[in-house]
């Protein structure tokens, strides 16, 4: 037995490969190929479905009609995105250099909602953010905020929920990023006068402040301009004292890796999402997700359903080959583990 | 006024100089409790509304203290049913998904072969695919097979996509855990002639145990939480995500809240039980 497997160096990584493999191959890279054949049927589930090249034409049928939602998608995981990563980094930072003797513990305090259902998390977030919730109650009474306005069933509300349930997402792969950081180069550069950053701080502070307020606030349809002067001022005060020189020159360029893997781990996730525009959304911010879920399961068009599936899928795939060849997988997989 | 100048910089710029030390330190501090209480509101909210007492069917406003859903957990017809299910089949794909991963993992780690780029592209694809798709493309599987035991959706259809998507996590886990591994121990084990089988028992399993510790339990989190893959694979068998699902357009039982509650009370028991085991055994 010894000396055959010796002779044969193949037979053990073969054996313990096959059985995994073999259920991806046949449970995740099938069905994906069934899916394409399925686009190019025509039928319904009645009648029995039939496949022919010609309903090709389901594809541009499918994309013509539902243009707006891919759109829609691309726009609310962007800005998904964005905010998961303006949250993340400070508390990714502070938990890899200020966290000391708590380190696991805030890093289990970011993981600890997975420990709770999804889907009731979400749900939690409808009760805060309620019309005459706990939140919007008080502000409408004392009267800062006028009685009919909403945040729920709102753009804002899918982004903002989007953004919650990936946040730990981002936060993962940013600290392991931020850990691997050799303190002795920060030190280094402020020997060298690496001092605060200023007045780029100021600058790029006021910009990214005033940028994304604006844009929130075309998105509320509440005075752009006042947002975006409040974004600028609270942005150019966190850039004109907290950051540094030797954060800019050395710890940032260090963690953009960490950043572009939880950007992946977020976006991709976010682009297919549909509960949150079905919880805390209405129809007029489904995305893409809703009209997919929607054609499969409660009408039953699975060749439509499956041309506007396989289009999503081609341009993921074609994101992930991108970032995979430029970056590696390295850093996803370690995030991975780390959760 | 001159002669008041330089005193007065003296004394200001030692007070800006603690402002601004103070502001540095305090305010990612600040920060980080404040995103902390963020990502735990909802889980407090989920807690807090398992004592509530709703007037009618929604219990989305406080009403009032009650501890009688406590009492009755499994009041709703259909809940109980819901919860063992998804208990069931996070067991059974946690152990699938567990073992295949952990063979995948020992193989891709220990052995040098052609194709491995293309294993490992095939690991590190599902776990960057939107779950909707993996849902979807399984679903026009089985509705293409249209015959038994795949089609109508069921129990097996569930348990095949779990354990489809807990693989790679299962893989990725253990792979960390592997990749630190002192080689020395195993070569150390064959000069004293253990064969590979006692080498692998005796020496590599229980080095790698708790990777695979970890990876079962993030697959059982996975697995038993899971909506958006089993929404496709179900069709009328419910999981408690499923029931949660359901019940969401007409009033959530507050039951379900008391359930989720245990749910989150038993892992986070169960992590902090995992840690306090690793430390008392430092490796």
């Amino acid at each position: 037995m010894g000396t055959f497997l010796k002779r044969h160096h193949w037979v053990t990584p073969l054996a313990l490969l096959t059985p995994g493999i073999l259920w991806l191959l046949v449970f995740y890279l099938y069905p994906a190929f069934q899916m394409f054949l399925a686009s190019f049927w025509s039928g319904s589930l009645e009648k029995g479905f039939e496949f022919s090249l010609s309903n090709w034409v389901n594809y541009p049928n499918a994309i013509s009609q539902f243009a707006p939602f891919y759109v829609r998608s691309i726009v609310y995981a962007a800005a998904a995105t964005t905010t998961t990563f303006l949250i993340a980094y400070p508390l990714a930072y502070t938990i890899a250099f200020k966290g000391g003797r708590f380190k696991n513990l805030l890093l289990f305090l970011v993981v600890a909602p997975f420990f709770t259902s999804f889907l009731l998390r979400t749900l939690s977030w409808e009760i805060i953010l309620a019309d005459n919730g706990p939140i919007l109650g008080p502000l409408k009474s004392i009267g800062i905020v006028p009685s009919e306005f909403r945040i729920l069933a709102t753009p804002m509300a899918v982004i903002a929920g989007i953004t919650y349930n990936f946040l730990p997402f981002m936060t993962l792969p940013v600290y392991v990023a931020l850990e691997k950081v050799d303190n002795r180069l920060v030190e280094a550069a402020k020997d060298l006068y690496a001092g605060p950053w200023r007045p780029g701080g100021l600058i790029a502070g006021v910009l990214i402040g005033g940028v994304l307020m604006g844009v929130l606030g075309m998105v509320f349809n509440a005075g752009p301009v006042m947002f975006a002067i409040v974004g600028a001022a609270f942005g150019g005060t966190v850039g004109w004292f907290l950051i540094s020189e030797s954060f800019i020159r050395i710890t940032f360029p260090l963690s953009v890796s960490g950043v572009f893997a939880g950007g992946l781990l977020t976006f991709i996730p976010a682009i297919g999402d549909y509960v949150n525009a079905e919880l805390l959304g209405d129809t007029q911010t489904y995305m893409i997700g809703n009209v997919i879920q929607n054609k499969f399961l409660t009408q039953n068009d699975y060749p439509i359903a499956s041309a506007l599936s396989f289009t999503m899928m081609a341009g993921v795939l074609v994101v992930v080959a991108i970032y995979a060849k430029v970056l590696g997988t390295e850093e996803l997989s370690a995030a991975a583990a780390r959760a | 006024m001159t002669a008041a100048s330089p005193a007065r910089t003296a004394a200001a710029r030692p007070a800006r100089q603690v402002i601004a030390r103070f502001f540095d330190h305090w305010s990612l501090i600040v920060y980080t409790l404040l995103a902390v209480i963020y990502l735990l509101l909802p889980v407090a909210v989920i807690i807090l509304f398992s004592f509530n007492n709703p007037a009618g069917k929604s219990n989305t406003v406080w009403q009032g203290f009650t501890l009688k859903y406590w009492a009755d957990p499994f009041g709703p017809l259909g809940l109980s049913d819901a919860v063992l299910l998804s208990i069931t089949i996070a067991i059974i794909s946690t152990a699938i998904a567990t073992a295949l991963g952990t063979l995948i993992a020992l193989g891709l780690e220990r052995y040098q072969f052609k194709g491995k780029g293309l294993m490992n592209s095939l690991i590190f694809i599902p776990m960057a695919t939107p779950e909707i798709i993996m849902g979807a493309s399984l679903l026009t599987m089985f509705v293409s097979i249209g015959a038994p035991p795949f089609f109508p959706l069921n129990f097996l259809t569930i348990l095949i996509a779990h354990v489809m998507f807990n693989i790679s996590y299962v893989v990725v886990t253990v792979r960390a855990r592997l990749a630190g591994f002192p080689r020395g121990l195993e070569e150390a084990a064959s000069d004293l002639y253990a064969n590979e089988w006692h080498t692998f028992w005796r020496v590599t399993f229980p080095l790698i145990l708790p990777g695979i510790i970890a990876a079962a339990l993030l697959a059982f989190s996975l697995s038993i939480d899971d909506f958006v893959i089993t929404n496709f694979t179900a069709g009328k068998t419910q999981t408690f995500p499923m029931f949660i699902y359901a019940k969401s357009r007409i009033g959530i039982p507050v039951q379900v809240n008391v359930i989720g509650t245990c749910i989150f009370l038993v892992a986070v028991g169960g992590v902090l039980l995992t840690t306090i085991a690793g430390r008392r055994k430092p490796r």
